[in-house]
């Protein structure tokens, strides 16, 4: 599961969660992979992000490096930035772990880098 | 500049006659191309248009997978005299420039439902001597090729004496049709039962207008065999399915030669397969039923087949008990029971979604099956976000086709928007009842020539004892 699904992903399936957001992350298993860099993409995406939600995620895995807590300002143009951007992003892949529902404290495990956010039918 | 404007001739391949039009549609949207149709038959595989460019042209021909190729058309006609007078005619102030003595060339002689021996075809090469050729002849990567062809009709059974149609002109570019054999199923490494065939996947990924950069879903995904085409047009893509073994690559393989599943057989590996690697994002193992992403998520477009409940069940995660009770220690590994999603939930809910989380302009590209008998456009899906703007029937059987609709999201969803009934038929029920009936005949049939055929049998018996 790349950071990028993870800033999308809520736990609201739940009977009763109305945010379930953000998840927590117990990452056991974290890839590094090498993705191809595409300025234009990241710079695209990051209005979409919850940065804080990103920051958080990835300082949590201990993948943060130099990314700041907060979102600097003409990052269109700053391709160090960027760059940065896309290697948390794209490149930590958890691979296998928990994700953890902020309100419920339910477990979705991930297993082979896939979220299993599948619900027990008790719970829907 | 009207003077710019030049005719052109787009052939087709004769297949998916019916997506044709909306792919083209997809395509000129797409790159904002202004085309002027100077005829356009309903059924023949080729259309004379004039468009604005060359550059026009090749953009169309980088995205088409219908289109086989297309070539700047100097000349057409029902009669092959009439075609070589007006080329002539046009020999010095058009064809000019492509004949100098440095350029090289070639002549392809293309005939449709009709077979020529390579002598024959030399013979009609040789009744354009009297153009201006100056170069070389050059098969390999020639400068200029040129093109003619003879149109015998669609029905193989009365091919005609003499060509309905002529063409002849300067090839400028193919279509993607060679994606169809680079993507094949046959060579891909993972696969399942209703895995998309290339051609249709790559004609979905056109209709929803993917362009580098866009990031597309699939809810549905499966195998990922639209992500597949997806990324090829540089679609970043994500997908999800209720089937955690299908994701996980550990189903039953469905090569006939293959008895396990590969090690390494999933999404991501397709994806890898065809240097998209960077272009996957993930899949989540999730029930489409329940809600599961950040409401502002808003992706360019979505391309789904959704599960018809014939070869691939419509599930949800749920049950009939009222009162469901799982042990916590069995929690963790217990795997939740499914109840029917049945086709017209699946297609509300995709609507619903679809409006929510598709951004204005973007556009959904889905699959819905029905009986052909029954189809009038009013039992398709609709919402009030969503226009329909393509809608293309594959037939599938004598009684059912499926139909793929591509639909454009035109604005936000206000609070009453969502749609919570539809007039949609379910496909499963309807396929079941009457293949019951069938099968009951069938059996019935079966009963009553066995006890024919044994009446037969004791009769001989009896006689031949007798003797």
């Amino acid at each position: 599961m790349k950071l990028l699904t993870h800033n999308m992903l809520t736990s609201k399936c739940l009977k009763g969660v109305t945010v379930g957001y953000p998840l927590g992350i117990v990452a056991k298993d974290i890839k590094l992979c090498v993705v191809d860099f595409n300025s234009e993409f990241i710079a695209r995406i990051i209005p979409k992000l919850d940065w804080a939600t990103l920051w958080k995620a990835a300082d949590s895995i201990g993948h943060v490096g130099e990314l700041p807590q907060t979102l600097i300002q003409d990052f269109e143009t700053n391709e160090e930035f960027l760059k940065k951007v896309h290697h948390v992003l794209l490149e930590v892949d958890v691979i296998n772990g928990d994700l953890l529902c902020p309100e419920s404290g339910r477990k979705f495990p991930i297993n082979d880098g896939i979220p299993n956010m599948l619900l027990n039918e008790d719970e829907v | 500049m009207s003077n710019q404007w030049r005719r052109y001739l787009f052939w087709f391949a004769h297949e998916h006659v019916d997506f044709r039009l909306a792919e083209l549609d997809s395509i000129l949207n797409l790159f904002n191309i202004k085309l002027k149709t100077i005829y356009k038959p309903k059924s023949d595989p080729y259309w004379i248009v004039e468009l604005p460019s060359e550059c026009a042209v090749q953009k169309i021909a980088s995205r088409s997978i219908s289109l086989r190729f297309c070539m700047e058309l100097w000349g057409n006609s029902k009669d092959v005299d009439i075609l070589h007078k007006n080329l002539r005619s046009k020999a010095e102030e058009i064809i000019k420039p492509y004949f100098s003595n440095d350029k090289s060339f070639k002549i392809i002689v293309e005939t449709f439902c009709k077979h020529f021996t390579q002598n024959e075809k030399i013979q009609k090469i040789e009744t354009f001597s009297y153009l201006p050729f100056q170069g070389t002849v050059k098969l390999k990567n020639p400068d200029t090729t040129l093109l003619y062809i003879e149109y015998y009709g669609l029905d193989p059974n009365a091919i005609p004496e003499k060509p309905y149609e002529l063409f002849f002109g300067r090839w400028i570019a193919d279509g993607q049709r060679d994606l169809i054999q680079k993507l094949s199923l046959k060579t891909r490494k993972f696969i399942g039962n209703t895995s998309m065939d290339p051609q249709l996947s790559l004609l979905m990924a056109n209709q929803a207008q993917v362009k580098r950069g866009d990031i597309v879903l699939d809810p549905f995904v499966g195998t990922g065999s639209l992500l597949v085409a997806a990324s090829h047009f540089g679609g970043y893509t994500f997908g999800t399915d209720i089937d955690f073994l299908m994701l996980h690559g550990r189903t039953r393989p469905s090569r006939i030669t293959q008895k396990t599943r590969g090690e390494d057989e999933s999404v991501a590996s397709n994806m890898e397969q065809y240097g998209k690697g960077s272009y996957y994002l993930d899949v989540v193992v999730s029930d489409f039923s329940r809600p599961m992403w950040r409401s502002d998520m808003r992706v360019d477009s979505i391309i789904t087949d959704p599960p018809y409940g014939i070869r691939e069940a419509t599930e949800r995660v749920g049950t009939l008990k009222t009162h469901p009770v799982i042990e916590e220690h069995q929690a963790a590994t217990h795997i939740p029971s499914k109840i029917v999603y049945g086709l017209p939930q699946i297609f509300q809910d995709l609507l619903n979604f679809s409006a929510k989380h598709l951004k204005v302009d973007g556009r959904l590209v889905c699959w819905f099956p029905l009986y052909r008998d029954h189809y009038s456009e009013g039992q398709l899906p609709n919402h009030p976000c969503l226009f329909l703007i393509g809608n293309s029937e594959q037939v599938l059987s004598k009684y059912t086709s499926r139909r793929l609709l591509t639909y454009k999201k035109i604005r936000d969803p206000l609070d009453g928007d969502a749609i919570t009934s539809s007039n949609i038929v379910d496909f499963r029920e309807k396929y079941f009842a009457l293949g019951d009936e069938t099968r009951k005949e069938r059996r019935l049939k079966r009963a009553e020539e066995r006890a024919r055929n044994k009446e037969d049998w004791e009769r001989s018996n009896r006689e031949s004892t007798e003797r």
